[in-house]
């Protein structure tokens, strides 16, 4: 293709996108094709530019490999990919957010009625907050060995102190009136904490579990960059592009991306199911 | 609260948190003295009958590359890094701390500034915030560390090596909650406040810049905090995939490929020190900057 018909292409594909973005967000709010189509059909546009601009201006494949390269070496890697998806996601972030995130909520509930521990550590929660604690990573290597068990040791210190800081935020968050009424029923300590304040904190520990799903991807894959068996996504990512396979690289990341999105969506799934009561879920939002 | 002494209370606002740094530390020393005595056993005292527990401990706490290093040996090797060496030399901690602050500090810049016209663009567009935003939202859910390596080679194919592409990737993560943030705050003022603008025949930029920014202001400061503990992160996890020469990541890991436990602790400490720092000047900035100052 030469230049002219090139541009000639674009500019008329450009003047297409835009008028079809618009006309999807001009669409009501509540119509689902406006609300889920208007992000698709950019995402849509951003593959169809980002192959013709690759193809057409010979981009190095080394620098940015067009979206049916990337295709090609999912497809063809996939055995490979497969491995690394259970290795990180199944193995290191899943059972590092789990572990992390049991044990930030037993301790928040087991302080909840400690005034005195809750001062003495929601200080040094804020201080891990702003602490890269994914720095631990080559201790951790070292302690637990290569394979998945030092990355989720890794996962489990980032994800403790955000479950426990929404953890606590959410048990001080049901009333008095409330806590007045279970004692009116003569409701045990436990039957309070069980039928009431968990329940109420249940938002408080959703966002606490959305945001560590993230934290936990991320401590999974950066943990591997200090050491980690033949397989694992950071590994393929890291090794990969040392190698210039770029097609691999961006293959692997896709399957990252796309565990921590499903992550995300169950999480929030979950979380509509099971706080269905709450005003910003009962209001559609 | 009103009746207690002030030692009372002086105890009640720091007597928690010694105490549980206190319980850490005794708690520490225990561990280190459990996680190291396999190997002072098995190199030192197995030939020497007749030990006692006091040289276990002495030997355990003392080792050159232990399991878990003491407190007080990160603390030495931290001022001995500091004060033992010029300013400029790659042995002297405040060296790579400058180097990875510098990073993030230019990444954070430019990850506020992304985040600021991303928000202003989304704020006054329906189009683009209906096809941007859920991709912003969703950029987030990716880990988006796994990018660094691509970052780092595509930037060095260019000859862009050093600063640049670390401060990339910590814009990447910085950009994320100051864009949120804003959107937040830029749409903050309410009907009554616009109302009053319109009547007073205020233009567009004169309500942007008198009404909507000074009351995005709230939601801007706790996201730059946010913003900056992230951009360190990224900065140094972007010294990583490279085998950088300075910086606290390539210190933590050529600690880790020597097998050197007190250097990434060091290291690691000096990250932290550095992190609090960082969001120190952002929380005094907004201390300044913040009508009536933080809420």
């Amino acid at each position: 293709m030469s230049a002219m018909t090139l541009s000639v292409v674009l500019i008329v594909l450009l003047a297409l996108a835009v008028v079809s973005i618009r006309w999807l967000a001009a669409l009501d709010e509540r119509n689902p094709i406006g609300r889920f189509g208007t992000p698709l059909l950019f995402g849509v546009w951003v593959l169809v530019f980002w192959q013709l601009l690759v193809d057409g201006f010979d981009v190095p494949r080394v620098l940015l490999p067009a979206p049916s390269v990337i295709g090609h070496s999912l497809l063809v890697s996939l055995p490979v990919l497969a491995g690394d998806f259970t290795q990180t996601v199944l193995h290191s972030a899943l059972i590092g957010l789990v572990a992390g995130c049991a044990l930030g909520f037993v301790v928040g509930v087991l302080i909840d009625r400690s005034p005195f521990l809750q001062r003495g550590l929601l200080p040094l929660a804020a201080l891990a907050s702003a602490v890269p604690l994914i720095g631990i990573a080559p201790i951790m290597v070292m302690w637990f060995g290569f394979d998945w068990h030092s990355k989720a040791a890794v996962v489990v210190i980032m994800t403790f102190f955000p479950m426990l800081v929404n953890t606590l935020a959410g048990l001080a968050e049901s009333g008095h009136m409330e806590r007045d009424l279970m004692r009116s029923y003569g409701a045990s300590t436990w039957r309070t904490l069980w039928s009431l304040r968990i329940p109420v904190a249940l938002p408080f520990i959703f966002n606490a579990l959305k945001i560590n799903s993230t934290l936990a991807m991320i401590g999974a894959i950066v943990a591997e960059f200090f050491g980690s068996p033949v397989s694992g996504l950071g590994f393929r990512i890291s090794t990969e592009a040392a190698r210039l396979n770029m097609g691999l690289v961006w293959a692997a990341i896709l399957v990252a991306a796309l565990a921590g999105s499903v992550l995300y969506g169950v999480l929030g799934w979950l979380e509509r199911r099971a706080t269905f009561w709450h005003p910003s879920i009962r209001s559609g939002g | 609260m009103a009746v207690s002494t002030e030692g009372k209370s002086l105890w009640w606002r720091f007597g928690p948190v010694i105490t549980i740094v206190a319980v850490v530390l005794v708690l520490w020393y225990a561990t280190a003295i459990g996680l190291n005595s396999a190997q002072v056993i098995e190199r030192t005292l197995s030939s020497q009958p007749g030990w006692s527990a006091l040289d276990l401990a002495r030997l355990t706490l003392s080792m050159d590359r232990p399991v878990l290093p003491a407190p007080h040996q990160i603390a030495l090797d931290l001022v001995d890094s500091v004060f033992g060496w010029p300013l400029a030399s790659p042995r002297n901690l405040l060296y790579h701390a400058a180097v990875t602050s510098s990073a993030t500090l230019l990444g954070f810049v430019m990850g506020t500034l992304l985040g600021a016209v991303l928000a202003v663009v989304i704020v006054h567009s329906r189009t683009l915030e209906r096809s941007i935003f859920p991709w912003i939202i969703a950029s987030q859910t990716v880990p988006v560390l796994a990018i660094a390596p691509i970052v780092i080679v595509i930037l060095g194919s260019f000859g862009l090596t050093g600063l640049f592409p670390k401060a990339i990737i910590s814009m990447y993560l910085c950009f994320f909650p100051v864009a949120v943030a804003l959107v937040k705050g830029l749409r903050s003022p309410g009907v009554m406040e616009l109302e009053l603008l319109h009547t007073y025949a205020a233009s567009a930029s004169h309500t942007f810049w008198k009404l909507r920014v000074p009351a995005s202001l709230p939601f801007l400061f706790p996201s730059l905090r946010v913003g900056i503990a992230a951009g360190l992160v990224g900065a140094i996890v972007g010294e990583l995939p490279t085998g950088a020469q300075a910086g606290l990541g390539a210190r933590l890991l050529t600690g880790s490929y020597y097998g050197n436990t007190v250097q990434i602790w060091s290291a690691l400490v000096m990250s932290a020190l550095l992190g609090l720092v960082l969001t120190g000047a952002v929380a005094v900035a907004e201390r300044a900057l913040t009508p009536g100052g933080r809420k």
